[in-house]
């Protein structure tokens, strides 16, 4: 009895935190418009979460190529096909590896720091100094790092699967002597735009997610050294769920 | 515009967090064009009264009327136009980490107005001209002492011309050089921009020093009012532990809790 009532206590709860960070969702949503006028506060938060990502997204792409140039040209071997190493990888990087790779990484590297930088606005007193200013935070603060952080994404993601492939071409033709012509062209014949398309919705998806869950986090940190560590833990593992369950929703819908 | 003397008045006002009245009942009057200092014991609710002059938090009861206007039917977006007439000095200053000061100090400006650069450089420069740190223009806040953030956040408090200016604990934690300079500033800057300043502070001889008026705040009530001189000469006990400084009196220097020896001993814990 005191178990489903505890059951039931926490599911209530889940509910009414899932119905505050869509409320928050869309204050944000509605900001947007007239944030999206301060361009230059917005391409300062682009730099912050994309261009400051770029290495550790660059470097994982390529080894994660490479290790499915490695791992695709043995299981091809077996069937005596290793000419469509190219497709079996670039279509493994861009419907799935780049943008799940590419948002787990993201909210590693970037969503920590958006949760933490907002905590510890809110716990040195600078949200409520905004506020004190009459400078709305949500539009001044919280939206540009979320719209940064949702255009950010999608484009680590392009550059990661750019990489991917250079990688799984680096090993597969440079390394284990896969013929160069076939890798490309059979590359070319048999992915599609339909896959492409995938990979770039899962990726603008996850940015959205990732972004939010980030700067929700940082906003209701606890004013605490305590609150603010939490808070950026929680962005952490609760981006990797929801990214990782709604991949599986995506890749649903797309079939 | 109502041009009655005080400029903030509070009517029978309750506040209550977590269930303990942090107020109740409380009258105040604040006067425009002076200094009056807010002092009580700690956790009398000196920041809450500031959370809810200024709007952050709404009364449970009472009426508090700001410049004319009633602070329990504000819309939000009167507040932030009656903000923009408020200038606040948060305790470490709050200044925001990732500008310059030259871009604290003018980010009111940026947000609210249209000025042209040259406009703002002239303001913002003479502010910090104001508190003595146009020299430290290009540095960032985590540069700063203790000391000269509060002067960049009184800078920027003022940027806007405010009418009433607010410093919640501006002594705490700063030296006797930089406190001396922060106690002029609100002399001086109260005097020459003919504006109206709150000070919340529990350092009962600096504030005296340069308060037109003392509220002493106990038990949810104003516990004594007057000059600082006044207060020396209340015949009241808590006014008297507050004022020297005494460690046990009507505020006890004991937290509530059960009987010393019965606890020692492990009685009433059943066992």
């Amino acid at each position: 009895m005191t178990l489903l009532r505890e059951l039931w206590g926490s599911l209530t709860e889940a509910l009414a935190q899932l119905g505050s960070v869509v409320r928050f969702f869309v204050r944000l949503v509605a900001a947007s418009p007239r944030a999206l006028l301060r361009l230059d506060l917005i391409s300062q938060q682009v730099y912050n979460s994309g261009a400051l990502s770029l290495v550790i997204i660059m470097l994982s792409g390529l080894f994660v190529g490479m290790v499915l140039g490695l791992q695709g040209f043995q299981l091809l071997q077996r069937f005596g096909s290793e000419e469509a190493l190219g497709t079996a990888a670039t279509i493994g990087l861009v419907k799935e590896l780049g943008p799940v790779v590419t948002a787990l990484l993201f909210a590693g590297r970037a969503g920590t720091a958006l949760a933490s930088e907002l905590g510890l606005m809110r716990a040195t007193d600078q949200i409520s100094a905004m506020e004190m200013m009459a400078v709305d935070p949500i539009r001044r603060v919280v939206v540009p790092r979320f719209l940064g952080g949702v255009i950010a994404m999608p484009l680590l993601a392009g550059i990661f699967n750019v990489i991917g492939v250079y990688g799984a071409q680096l090993v597969g033709v440079q390394i284990m002597g896969v013929d160069s012509g076939s890798f490309w062209s059979q590359m070319r014949a048999s992915v599609h735009l339909h896959d492409i398309n995938e990979g770039i919705v899962k990726s603008c998806i996850f940015g959205v997610a990732c972004s939010l869950i980030a700067v929700y986090e940082g906003y209701y940190a606890t004013p605490t050294a305590e609150g603010v560590g939490r808070a950026t833990t929680r962005t952490v593992v609760t981006s990797a769920v929801v990214i990782l369950f709604l991949d599986y929703l995506i890749t649903a819908a797309f079939l | 515009m109502n041009q009655s003397p005080a400029i903030v008045e509070i009517r029978n006002l309750a506040y209550a967090v977590n269930g303990r009245p942090v107020f109740a009942g409380l009258d105040m009057d604040i006067v425009r064009g002076r200094i009056t200092a807010v002092m009580g014991p700690s956790g009398t609710g000196k920041t809450t009264l500031l959370r809810l002059i200024t709007g952050q938090v709404a009364a449970d009861a009472g009426a508090i009327m700001v410049a004319g206007q009633d602070m329990r039917t504000v819309r939000r977006e009167d507040l932030y136009v009656l903000r923009r007439r408020m200038g606040m000095l948060f305790q470490n200053g709050a200044l925001l980490t990732d500008l310059s000061v030259f871009e604290n100090v003018a980010f009111p400006l940026r947000e609210h107005t249209d000025m042209p650069e040259r406009l703002v450089r002239q303001l913002v420069l003479t502010k910090l001209q104001a508190v003595g740190l146009r020299g430290a223009a290009e540095l960032m806040p985590a540069e700063l002492s203790g000391g000269m953030s509060r002067r960049v956040a009184l800078a920027r408090a003022i940027v806007m011309d405010p009418e009433i200016l607010i410093y919640d604990e501006p002594f705490v934690g700063l030296d006797p050089i930089s406190l001396g300079v922060i106690l002029r500033l609100i002399r001086r800057l109260n005097d020459a921009l003919g504006i109206t300043s709150i000070v919340v502070s529990h350092d009962v001889q600096e504030i005296s020093t340069v308060a037109d008026t003392v509220i002493l705040l106990a038990g949810g009530k104003v516990a004594a009012q007057g000059t600082p001189q006044e207060l020396k000469s209340v015949p009241s006990e808590i006014v008297r532990q507050f004022i020297g400084g005494l460690a046990d009196g009507p505020v006890p220097f004991h937290f509530p809790a059960p009987d010393y020896f019965g606890e020692l001993l492990g009685r009433g814990q059943g066992s």
